[in-house]
């Protein structure tokens, strides 16, 4: 088996599909910070949606869902991405080898849990994980940069075929992409400003009545169901207050359910349109993300069967959150290049 | 989050591993900070993990019983359960709950075993037996 090894920069960043974006990008010669990455998809966005069950869960999302990053990436600055699927495992592997020997970065869609290079209690069903293959090396296994760890790692191929063919939820179909040509430098103003304008139209919800899973009426809605817990069993409550935190923290988020990355999106905007209504926006969205903080640090007290806490406490702790993101979007709406 | 707030609690469900977080320094500027690990994030973490193994447990207990079939044990122990099962088998919820059924996991068909082998990444043999521990 040949040996491959495309020229390649590892930068770890706190999620996959951002990280792959920006390293993708970033090794083609066209540099983009992880939070431009996300805050240019405007990927910042809440929802809550009880019937989709998550190990008998709630699902709960900070971001949009997976590839909306890399696709709206792509269309704002104008790169030609070519994706594809297969039906066939051994024709998944054989264009992955294919396109590495053109010389080509392979991002691909994957399992986490057949990945054995992620600790155990990482190890979970999750089918939309990206990372990023840059080689081959003389035992046939995959050189990977996997962004959200610190250094590159390898997989061998047989699991790197199970990661990219697990079935289940928003299975991968071994879906691999790459990108077509060097991307041209443009100017990210005009798409930092579009991007905002987005994410605050976003940020309430959707506008029609009965829906209130989504953006800060979705966050109310969750307080809403937090201060019912009451009537369920304390088990029960531990666990779903734990799932919150878990979906917000632990799932490569950047902190706060990627409102600190959001907030860095905000800072670095700033400094690159000199605009001082993207800083006072920046200064916001840190304290809607410190916001979110404390709201963990009360939910898992409560975790630890500490009486001090009541759900009225917890329920409060995050309607504080949605009345700051009305604010961060009050303030979206206003900026005007 | 400031700069001396990232939390570097050496969490154990990190196994050594360091995330990358977003913190800002006294100026509101951001930087990237790498965290070992933050105590609270951990607990939830551990809640969780606490709770599968104890379905996975009583899995155990109750195929050892004969309550349940061996299915149940392997399902839980791949931190599968019968919704992500049917949905990574193609199949339905009830026809799951009843292949954990001993007496109707006993009649399943090679090729159904092999499917749920597969998922599960074990051996049919393993699928049909239980380990002397869990």
């Amino acid at each position: 088996m040949s040996q491959i090894n495309n020229s390649f920069n590892h930068k770890q960043s706190s999620h996959c599909e951002s990280g792959v974006v920006s390293n993708m990008l970033s090794n083609a010669g066209f540099n983009l910070s992880e939070p431009m990455a996300f805050g240019l998809a405007s990927a910042l966005t809440f929802a809550y949606l009880p019937f989709v069950k998550v190990g008998g869960m709630p699902l709960i999302a900070y971001r949009m869902p997976p590839k909306t990053i890399i696709k709206t990436v792509a269309k704002k600055l104008g790169i030609k991405l070519i994706s594809q699927k297969f039906s066939s495992a051994s024709a998944g592997m054989q264009a992955l080898d294919d396109a590495l020997a053109q010389g080509k970065l392979v991002g691909l869609q994957t399992s986490v849990y057949y990945l054995p290079y992620f600790p155990e209690d990482m190890r979970f069903h999750f089918n939309a994980h990206n990372l990023l293959v840059y080689g081959k090396n003389d035992q046939g296994d995959y050189l990977i940069s996997d962004p959200v760890f610190e250094d590159v790692v390898t997989c061998s191929a047989a699991d790197l075929q199970k990661a990219r063919f697990a079935k289940g939820a928003l299975a991968p179909k071994g879906t691999m992409y790459y990108l077509d040509k060097q991307p041209h430098v443009v100017d990210l103003k005009p798409a930092i400003y579009q991007s905002l304008k987005k994410t605050g139209k976003m940020m309430n919800g959707i506008p029609i009545p009965g829906i209130p899973f989504f953006g800060a009426k979705g966050i109310d809605y969750l307080a809403k169901q937090i201060a019912n817990l009451e009537q369920k069993s304390n088990k029960y409550a531990r666990l779903y207050l734990a799932h919150i935190v878990r979906m917000q923290e632990e799932i490569g988020t950047g902190g706060a359910g990627f409102r600190f990355m959001f907030a860095s999106y905000l800072d670095e905007a700033a400094s690159l349109t000199q605009d001082p209504q993207l800083d006072d926006a920046a200064k916001l969205a840190t304290e809607v993300g410190d916001l979110w903080r404390q709201f963990a640090m009360q939910a898992v007290l409560f975790c630890k069967n500490r009486q001090s806490i009541s759900f009225a406490d917890i329920s409060d702790s995050l309607r504080q959150c949605a009345t700051a993101e009305r604010a961060l979007q009050q303030k979206l709406l206003a900026i005007t290049p | 989050m400031k700069l001396d707030e990232v939390p570097q609690d050496n969490s154990p469900t990190y196994s050594g591993h360091k995330k990358l977080v977003y913190a800002v320094d006294e100026q509101g500027h951001y930087h990237k900070v790498k965290s070992s690990g933050w105590d609270i994030e951990s607990f939830a973490t551990q809640l969780a993990v606490e709770d599968l193994n104890q379905q996975t447990l009583d899995a155990y207990a109750d195929a050892k019983a004969g309550r349940v079939s061996p299915l149940a044990y392997h399902m839980y122990k791949a931190r599968l359960d019968v919704t992500s099962l049917a949905q990574a088998t193609g199949k339905f919820e009830w026809q799951i709950k009843r292949h954990l059924k001993p007496k109707v996991f006993a009649k399943l068909s090679e090729q159904k075993l092999q499917t749920y082998a597969e998922i599960i990444d074990i051996s049919i043999d393993t699928l049909k037996t239980l380990p002397s521990q869990p």
